[in-house]
C-alpha cells in the first residue's frame, strides 16, 4: 500500500531539505525518525494531506523537518491552529508536534479543549521535563524539587501526569512511548493515525543537554524490563526482566505481586482493556507512573469511540442546509422587516 | 367622548425610554425604531445599558435606557439631548433628567414613585411634586395601575401582568406620535406564537395605551412628523453587529470562499458571533473559541486551510489577539479581525462606546507588524466596511483590522438594501501550479501565493520564525531580514492604490476642515450642518481607512488653515495625523463612554473660527 496511489513512499519521501538542528543525541531525531518511518505505511493518508503544526520550542521545530504541509505557530497555540485547519478541511490529517512547556504550560487551555471536544487531531507531547530552548528552566512536568536555573534550591510545585490530564479532559486516544523504543513508538503512531478523534501520545523524550539522563530508569537495558509495563489489550499486567511481576488490583488499589513463587499467577493480574468505556482502569494505570515500586506503564491507556467536532459542525451544516435550504444571500439580505420607499 | 386634540407637525424628535434593566425598555425602544422605520422616517438609535443583565430594580445604576431621534430630513445622530423622557420610574429620572432639553417632555409612570423606589432614588421627596420638574411638561401617568386594569380578565399572573406595562407605555407613545400598532402586533405574535396568553395580554396592553392617549385629557397635543425623502429603495433597520455579520457572510459569497469565524464572546460584540451562526445553511462554519487567543489563531489555521478566517472582538480581546495578529502578519495569511470598540482600558465600561483602540490596531504588536486599518462610520456602513476588509485581506494577502464600536454595534438606522448582483466580486485564488512554485514569491500587489493544503507537489511549511525572501524557510540572514521587514510594510503601504480618495464635504480649501474616523461620523455631520446653518464656513473629511490613509490625505489637510480632530480618545487620530503630515491638529476629545454630542463639537467649530461667520 502507499500514501499516494501507485508508488510505495519511503521515509525519505517524508524527509525535507532543511538541515536539522537538534542537539546531537536529542530524543527528537528518534521521534522523527519513527514518524518517518511509519508514514509511509499509513493507509488511505496521502502525502499532501498531512498538515503539521507546532508552537513554540525544541519540539515545535519538528514540521520544518516533514516533507509535509507545515505550519510552525506560536507558543502554546498549536491545538487551536490546528483546530482551525481541521474544522475547516476535516480531509486533512492533522498533527500536533509540541512539548510539555508548550502543551501543558502557556497552552494548557487549547490543549483540555481540544481533548473535550474531540477534534480529529493527533497530538504528540515531547515530553523531556524540561526547559530546553529557552536553556534549561524547570518544567510544568519536571518532578518536585528539581534543581534549575530558575530553581536553584529545587521547584516547589507539583507536576501535570500528562496522561492523566489528557484522559480527565476526555481525551479519546491516550498513549504513551519513549524515544528509547523505536519499534514501540511506531506501533503507537500507526494506532493513533487510525483513531478517529483526538489522539494524544505522551512521548518520553531524553534531552541530553539540560535533562540527560530523566528516562534513564525506564530506557537503560540493564533496569528498564523491571520498571515498565508494556500495556497490551486483552493481556495479563506483567513486567519484569523474567517476567516475574505483575499488577493486581486489591481494593481499589493496584498492588505489584510476585507471580514467580506459586501464591499468584497470571490469572490474578488486571487484564488491560484498551476499549474500557469507564475511564477508572485508564486513570488508575495514568497514577501508577512515579508511584514508588510501580512500574512506568507504556502503550495504548485507553481508546473510546465518539463523534468528533469536525464531523459534528459539518453534519450540522448538512442538517441546517436540508432543512433550510442552501444559503441564499438575495434572501438573507433582503429578509426581515423591510419597507419600500418610492 | 374623546378630547378633540391638536396636531402639531415637527421636523424631528429625540426621544428617551428610561426604565429598570428588567421594564423592557431595550425592546420598547427597538419597537417604536422599527415602527418609526417604517412609516418612513429616518433615524438613529443608542441604546445604553449597564453592563450588569439585571441589576437590584429601582437602583440608578440599574437603569436601561433607549434614545431615538427620528425626523422628516437626514438623521445622523441619535440626538444629543431628548425632547421627551419616558420615565418608567425615579431612578430613571434622577438618571436623565439633567440630559434633557430645557422645556422637554416627561411621562411619568406614577406607581413606581412610592417611598421605596424614592429612596433607592435617592429623592428625599417626590420630584413629581416637589418642584424639581418645573420648566418640564410632565404627564403623570399610572401605568401599572391602567395596565392591571386593562388586564383584569387575563389568566396571566399579577407579576406577568405588570410585565407588560412597557406595551401600554409603547401604546400611548404609538398615540403621541401617530404611528401604528401593526408592525408591534405583528411582532408579538411571532415572539409569543407558543403562548397565545401573552399574545392576548400584550396586545390588550399595547392598545390600551394608544387609547388611553386618545381618550385621556392629559395629552391635548399629538405630533406628525412626515416621512424623510430617503432615495427610492427596499429599507431596512439595521444595527452595526448585524451589518457586520451580514458584510462577512456577503465576503464569503462573493469570494467563494467559505468563511470560518473564530470568536470568544464579549460585549459588545458577541450578537456578530450570534448573528453569523445563523447562517449555516451558506456552509459558515463558527467556533466559539476556549479564549480569544484560541479565536483568532483558529481563524488562522482555517485561512491557512484555504477559508476566509475572521475573527471578533473588542478592545480587551483585540489585546489577547495580539501576538497572534503577529503571526498573521508574518505567515502572510488573509484573516478579518473585527474590534468593537468598548470604554476602556482594563475591563473599562463594556457596555458603552469608545475610540480608544485605534493606536492599538496601528501600532500595537510587537516587531513591525503592519496591517491595514479600516472603521466603519455609521451603523450600516459595518456592512460595506466588512466586505472591503475582507476584499484587501485576500488581495494582498494580510490581516486586516475593521473598527466599529459599541455605539455602531448598537445602534441601528435605515438601510437601503443592495442587491446581490450590484456587490463586486471578490477575487481569490489558489496556487495548484508545482511549476516554479516558491511560498515567499509575490505578485504586482507584493502578495504572497495562497496554497490551500492537500494540493499535490506544493508541500511546503511556514510560520513565525522570520521568512527567506521567495523560498520562505527559516532565514536568520540580517539583509533578508531588513528586506523582509521592508517588504512587508511595502505591501501594505501599497493597499493605498486600492482605496477610495478622500472627498472633502465643503470648500477644499479654507480656515478649518474638521476631520473625524469611525463612528463619530453622524454626529461630525449634523455639528456641521447646524454650524452652516448660522453662517459659519466649515469643511468635513472621516476616515474610514486609517492605514494606509486615502493618497490625497496629505494635500487635503494642509489645505486649511485648521484641522480640528473630534475623538472619543484623547487624540489618537490627532497623533497620527501630526506625525504623518507634520502638521498642527486642534483635538476636541470628550470620553464620557457616550457618542459625541454634536453641541460640543459645534461649539468647538465656533471658537476656532473665532466667532466670524461669512
Amino acid at each position: 500500500m502507499s500514501n499516494n496511489g501507485d508508488v510505495k513512499l519511503t521515509a525519505k519521501d517524508f524527509s525535507s531539505d532543511q538541515d536539522v538542528r537538534w542537539c546531537p543525541g536529542c530524543g527528537d531525531y528518534s521521534i522523527l525518525a519513527q514518524v518517518q518511518r511509519s508514514f509511509p505505511d499509513m493507509v488511505g493518508i496521502k502525502k499532501e494531506n498531512i498538515v503539521w503544526i507546532s508552537g513554540i520550542g525544541c519540539s515545535s521545530r519538528f514540521p520544518y523537518y516533514m516533507n509535509t504541509y507545515g505550519f510552525h505557530g506560536i507558543h502554546g497555540r498549536a491545538p487551536a491552529i490546528a483546530t482551525g485547519v481541521k474544522v475547516a478541511r476535516p480531509e486533512l490529517s492533522v498533527w500536533v508536534a509540541t512539548g510539555d512547556g508548550d502543551l501543558l504550560s502557556i497552552g494548557g487551555n487549547h490543549f483540555i479543549h481540544a481533548c473535550r471536544k474531540n477534534v480529529d487531531l493527533k497530538v504528540l507531547l515531547f515530553n523531556n521535563k524540561i526547559y530546553g530552548l529557552t536553556k534549561g528552566q524547570y518544567s510544568p512536568t519536571s518532578e518536585q524539587g528539581k534543581v534549575t536555573k530558575t530553581t536553584p534550591f529545587g521547584s516547589v510545585d507539583y507536576p501535570f501526569n500528562p496522561v492523566s490530564l489528557a484522559l480527565g479532559s476526555e481525551s479519546t486516544f491516550v498513549a504513551r512511548t519513549i524515544d528509547s523504543n523505536p519499534k514501540h513508538m511506531q506501533v503507537v503512531l500507526k494506532r493513533a493515525a487510525e483513531h478517529k478523534g483526538l489522539a494524544f501520545i505522551e512521548i518520553f523524550q531524553n534531552c541530553v543537554i539540560y535533562n540527560d539522563g530523566a528516562f534513564d530508569a525506564i530506557s537503560d537495558k540493564a533496569t528498564r524490563d523491571d520498571n515498565v509495563l508494556i500495556l497490551e489489550h486483552g493481556q495479563p499486567m506483567i513486567f519484569g526482566k523474567n517476567h516475574d511481576k505483575g499488577i493486581r488490583l486489591e481494593g481499589y488499589s493496584p498492588v505489584v505481586v510476585d507471580i514467580s513463587n506459586g501464591k499468584y499467577s497470571a490469572n490474578d493480574l488486571l487484564v488491560h482493556n484498551e476499549f474500557e468505556t469507564s475511564p477508572v482502569l485508564s486513570m488508575m494505570l495514568a497514577h501508577m507512573t512515579d508511584s514508588p515500586g510501580f512500574p512506568t506503564p507504556m502503550g495504548v491507556f485507553r481508546q473510546i469511540l465518539k463523534p468528533t467536532y469536525d464531523e459534528g459542525i459539518e453534519v450540522q451544516i448538512n442538517n441546517v442546509k436540508a432543512k433550510k435550504g442552501e444559503g441564499n444571500l438575495e434572501k438573507v439580505l433582503f429578509g426581515g422587516n423591510t419597507w419600500e420607499v418610492q | 367622548m374623546a378630547v378633540k386634540k391638536k396636531v402639531e407637525s415637527l421636523s424631528e424628535v429625540t426621544v428617551r425610554f428610561a426604565g429598570d434593566s428588567g421594564d423592557g425598555m431595550q425592546l420598547t425602544g427597538s419597537q417604536f425604531s422599527d415602527t418609526t422605520a417604517l412609516v418612513g422616517n429616518d433615524l438613529s438609535t443608542l441604546p445604553d445599558y449597564p453592563a450588569e443583565i439585571r441589576a437590584p430594580a429601582g437602583t440608578i445604576y440599574g437603569v436601561s435606557g433607549f434614545q431615538l431621534h427620528f425626523g422628516s430630513s437626514d438623521v445622523h445622530t441619535p440626538g444629543d439631548r431628548p425632547d421627551v423622557l419616558v420615565a418608567m420610574n425615579p431612578a430613571a429620572i434622577k438618571k436623565n433628567l439633567s440630559e434633557l432639553k430645557n422645556g422637554g417632555i416627561i411621562i411619568a409612570n406614577t406607581d413606581s414613585f412610592d417611598a421605596k423606589n424614592l429612596k433607592l432614588a435617592k429623592y428625599e421627596t417626590n420630584p413629581l411634586e416637589d418642584g424639581t420638574l418645573d420648566g418640564y411638561s410632565v404627564f403623570q401617568v399610572p401605568v401599572t395601575t391602567l395596565t392591571a386594569k386593562a388586564l383584569e380578565n387575563s389568566a396571566l399572573s399579577q407579576k406577568e401582568i405588570n410585565r407588560c406595562k412597557n406595551f401600554f407605555a409603547l401604546g400611548m407613545m404609538y398615540w403621541l406620535y401617530d404611528r401604528p400598532l401593526d408592525q408591534t402586533l405583528v411582532w408579538i405574535s411571532k415572539k409569543f406564537q407558543s403562548k397565545p396568553e401573552f399574545i392576548e395580554a400584550n396586545e390588550t396592553a399595547l392598545k390600551a395605551g394608544y387609547n388611553f392617549g386618545e381618550m385621556t385629557e392629559a395629552f391635548t397635543t399629538r405630533y406628525r412628523i412626515e416621512p424623510a425623502r430617503l432615495p427610492k429603495g427596499t429599507y431596512k433597520s439595521i444595527s452595526g453587529n448585524e451589518a457586520t455579520a451580514l458584510g462577512m457572510l456577503t465576503a464569503s459569497v462573493k469570494s467563494k470562499l467559505p468563511a470560518f469565524l473564530g470568536s470568544y464572546p464579549i460585549t459588545p460584540a458577541s450578537e456578530i458571533l450570534q448573528y453569523f451562526s445563523n447562517y449555516k445553511n451558506f456552509g459558515v462554519k463558527t467556533f466559539q473559541a476556549e479564549d480569544e487567543i484560541a479565536g483568532i489563531t483558529s481563524a488562522i489555521g482555517a485561512a491557512y486551510a484555504g477559508y476566509l478566517g475572521f475573527t471578533t472582538t473588542s478592545g480587551p480581546g483585540l489585546a489577547l489577539k495580539t501576538e497572534a495578529m503577529g503571526l498573521a502578519v508574518m505567515t502572510e495569511l488573509p484573516l478579518v479581525v473585527i474590534n468593537v470598540q468598548r470604554g476602556g482600558p482594563s475591563t473599562g465600561l463594556p457596555t458603552k462606546t469608545e475610540q480608544a483602540d485605534l493606536l492599538q490596531a496601528i501600532y500595537g504588536r510587537n516587531g513591525e507588524a503592519p496591517i491595514p486599518v479600516i472603521a466603519a462610520a455609521t451603523p450600516s456602513d459595518c456592512f460595506n466596511m466588512a466586505i472591503e476588509a475582507s476584499r484587501i485581506a485576500v488581495k494582498y494577502m494580510t490581516p486586516v483590522i475593521l473598527l466599529t464600536d459599541g455605539y455602531l454595534a448598537n445602534g441601528s438606522e435605515p438601510w437601503k438594501i443592495p442587491h446581490n448582483d450590484e456587490i463586486p466580486a471578490i477575487e481569490a485564488k489558489f496556487v495548484t501550479e508545482t511549476e516554479g512554485f516558491q511560498p515567499y514569491s509575490r505578485d504586482e500587489n507584493l502578495a504572497r501565493p495562497w496554497v490551500k493544503p492537500g494540493t499535490p507537489g506544493l508541500e511546503h511549511r511556514i510560520g513565525g520564525l522570520e521568512k527567506a525572501n521567495i523560498k520562505g524557510t527559516v532565514s536568520y540572514d540580517p539583509d533578508n531580514h531588513d528586506l523582509m521587514i521592508k517588504l512587508r510594510a511595502e505591501k501594505v503601504r501599497k493597499v493605498v492604490n486600492d482605496i477610495p480618495k478622500l472627498e472633502v464635504d465643503g470648500d477644499s480649501t479654507g480656515k478649518l476642515l474638521v476631520a473625524g474616523w469611525g463612528g463619530t461620523y453622524g454626529a461630525i455631520k449634523e455639528a456641521i450642518i447646524k454650524v452652516r446653518r448660522k453662517g459659519y464656513n466649515v469643511s468635513q473629511v472621516h476616515f474610514r481607512y486609517l492605514n494606509p490613509f486615502p493618497g490625497n490625505t496629505g494635500e487635503v489637510v494642509s489645505s486649511f488653515k485648521k484641522v480640528l480632530v473630534p475623538e472619543i480618545n484623547l487624540g489618537q487620530l490627532a497623533t497620527v495625523l501630526r506625525s504623518q503630515f507634520l502638521i498642527p491638529v486642534e483635538q476636541l476629545n470628550v470620553v464620557r463612554g457616550l457618542p459625541l454630542r454634536t453641541a460640543d463639537i459645534a461649539d468647538k467649530i465656533i471658537e476656532l473660527l473665532g466667532g466670524e461667520n461669512e
